[in-house]
């Protein structure tokens, strides 16, 4: 055979293998609003730039007359490619070809497009679109996916991990995504859960649709299992290209910056967005656009526990992360699964050189059998955790309502913030005037001629003399009080000055916070 | 030039509801998981109640009879299991909610006891 003849029968073999499960299963893939696994990764990556690897991998079934079929590409698509200039690793699953079900030598493309980007330390992005194990492969299905949860684990930290769910993903599958660092949705396409509704209906006689109990909807609300929903694929994969944009390549570097903007501070101009009463709500999400890049500002997590709000934006350039309290949402309080949230955000930019701002305005935590019996004690101390162990730039701004223990968690300057600072609208103390007065002046008010009428005498005397943040900056706990307009000026000094800050801790293998 | 054009934020007054926390009422949206919570109820013991739907297998007790604790008022199949329900206190069975072969949903009340 000449070179003509070898190169036709290449082209010949990769037509094979591009075809994927072939022209039916396409049509039957496209016919429920799904893209192929190919166009999944041709639209995420830039024109041109994806590379394929092991398009020719065999694979490694030989009981149940498996050895007699041929598989394309075992089921998953491997290769390198860019996103806007950005380096990353993909995969993706293709549920045309078996089910998109996970044998040996299926595991063993993704397990080594990992170790690749472990090498490369540049991200990953999978994409899960897969019936779950192939059972015909027994228990090397199980080994394949063991195989990837434990890279996942040795890459958390390292190189960013992104999850797109891009059809089902049950049983032991979904625990890869879960040990990434962000998970991907589409509203009708995506599929999560452990026992599916067919085993439920059988073993507990409890019947719901998959949607409900695994949809895009329920995961991105409800379990807070994904970070990013979205309606389209398209959608989807505009926000993949987004997140890429904010972060670094790896743990060892900065997200490249981007060209300095002002923000849109006509209109978003922080006098006009906050209440000065304390009860009243505003969107916080307005402060932080008040405060950033051209008013940018990409939330994670925006329909799981509102009450607080988490993302990224840039500050002169700069990737940040931000944690505020939202007071348009259950007032803002700290509960199970807003700490939760949070804690994990915080413990992200830590692990990604992104310097961390914190606004503060929240009442406290959230009264409630449900909210004790539900672990908020744990869930809550992973906060604590999480801001005291984090040694990126730190930068608080107490905006209004800062109270007792949610005060503390907040990244206090107790909690080793580098700078905090204080609007003069700020009230730092040890709990909200109503309830300190009612204790501190219990017998006064109660002794008292009109009740009623001495306890708001003493709750007035009280918010005159603590409800401010300078008895606070009195003790040097606030660092400066500052006019809302001057935040920004506040943290772009601030994260100029603490470029090289550098904290080694005490020597341990790794703590132990409140999983 | 362009941000000249855009108009302040506007804040939404309405559908507002109000949230309690150490005795100052602010003005906030709650979610819908928070609408959802289920709300404390003390734990009975005398009422018998099953934690997973299932089948009656068997009944071992009727009304008026004296058990003790730990005595074994049924049989129930679920989960592809016979799991035993044992009387968690001494007493008397008041009413027997179920018969053999009834199909029970989750915490419905099988057994009362005085």
């Amino acid at each position: 055979m000449g070179l003509k003849q070898k190169t036709a029968d290449l082209k010949k073999r990769m037509r094979e293998a591009v075809k994927g499960g072939g022209t039916k299963a396409i049509e039957k893939q496209k016919a429920i609003g799904k893209k192929t696994a190919r166009e999944r990764i041709l639209a995420i990556l830039d024109p041109k730039s994806f590379h394929e690897y092991d398009m020719f991998v065999k694979h490694a079934g030989t009981d149940f007359n498996m050895d007699k079929k041929f598989l394309p590409g075992d089921g998953v698509i491997t290769g390198t490619g860019t996103i806007s200039g950005h380096p990353v690793c993909i995969y993706a699953q293709d549920f045309t070809v078996a089910g998109g079900s996970l044998g040996w030598a299926h595991a063993k493309k993704i397990t080594k497009i990992m170790d690749h980007a472990m090498k490369l330390k540049i991200p990953i992005i999978g994409i899960n679109d897969s019936g779950g194990a192939r059972i015909q492969e027994g228990v090397n299905a199980l080994a394949g996916y063991g195989e990837i949860f434990y890279r996942n684990t040795q890459a958390s930290g390292v190189i960013p991990q992104i999850s797109v769910i891009l059809g089902p993903c049950a049983g032991g599958a979904v625990y890869s995504p879960a040990l990434t660092d962000f998970v991907f949705v589409v509203d009708g396409v995506s599929k999560m859960f452990i026992t599916g509704p067919e085993v439920i209906k059988t073993v507990l006689g409890e019947e719901i649709s998959m949607e409900d109990l695994g949809g895009a909807k329920v995961h991105s609300e409800i379990t807070g299992n994904a970070h990013f929903y979205a309606e389209s694929e398209e959608e989807c994969f505009y926000q993949i290209k987004e997140l890429v944009s904010f972060i670094p390549w790896n743990n060892e570097i900065k997200a490249t910056p981007y060209p300095k903007k002002s923000p849109k501070t006509r209109k978003f101009n922080i006098p006009d967005i906050i209440p000065a009463d304390p009860r009243q709500p505003y969107d916080v999400r307005h402060i932080v656009k008040a405060i950033t890049d051209d008013s940018e500002f990409f939330e994670i997590q925006e329909l799981f526990a509102a009450n607080i709000v988490i993302g990224f934006g840039r500050i002169s350039g700069q990737t940040v992360g931000f944690v505020a309290n939202q007071p348009l949402v259950l007032a803002g309080v700290l509960d199970v699964d807003s700490s939760d949230k949070a804690a994990r955000f915080i413990r992200y930019c830590d692990s990604f050189n992104i310097p961390l701002v914190t606004l503060v305005d929240l009442p406290g935590y959230l009264p409630g059998v449900d909210q004790e019996h539900a672990g908020v004690i744990r869930h809550g101390a992973k906060l604590l955790y999480a801001y005291s162990e984090a040694t990126v730039p730190k930068i608080t701004v107490i905006m209004r309502k800062a109270y007792g223990g949610g005060y503390i968690a907040m990244c206090s300057a107790h909690l080793r913030a580098d700078f905090v600072c204080a609007w003069p609208t700020a009230e730092i103390a040890v709990m909200g005037p109503e309830g300190a007065a009612n204790i501190i002046f219990r017998n006064e008010i109660k002794n008292a001629e009109n009740p009623e009428e001495m306890r708001k005498q003493k709750v007035k005397e009280y918010k005159n003399k603590f409800a401010n943040p300078y008895v606070a900056a009195a003790y040097g706990y606030v660092d400066a009080v500052i006019e809302p307009y001057e935040t920004r000026k506040f943290i772009v000094h601030a994260l100029e000055v603490s470029d090289h800050k550098d904290i080694i801790g005490p020597k341990k293998k790794h703590g132990i916070p409140p999983f | 030039m362009e941000n000249i054009k855009e108009k302040p934020v506007e804040t939404k007054r309405h559908s507002y509801k109000s949230l309690l926390v150490e005795n100052i009422k602010y003005r906030t949206h709650l979610t819908k998981k928070y609408i959802n919570r289920s709300l404390y109820k003390p734990v009975d013991e005398k009422m018998i109640h099953v934690f997973i739907p299932g089948t009656i297998v068997k009944i071992f007790v009727k009304k008026g009879k004296k058990v003790n604790e730990g005595e074994r008022l049924l049989v129930f199949e679920a989960m592809k299991m016979n799991n035993d329900i044992l009387s968690p206190v001494d007493g008397v069975v008041e009413s027997v909610n179920v018969k053999v072969g009834d199909k029970v949903t989750k915490q419905q009340i099988i057994i009362e006891l005085k």
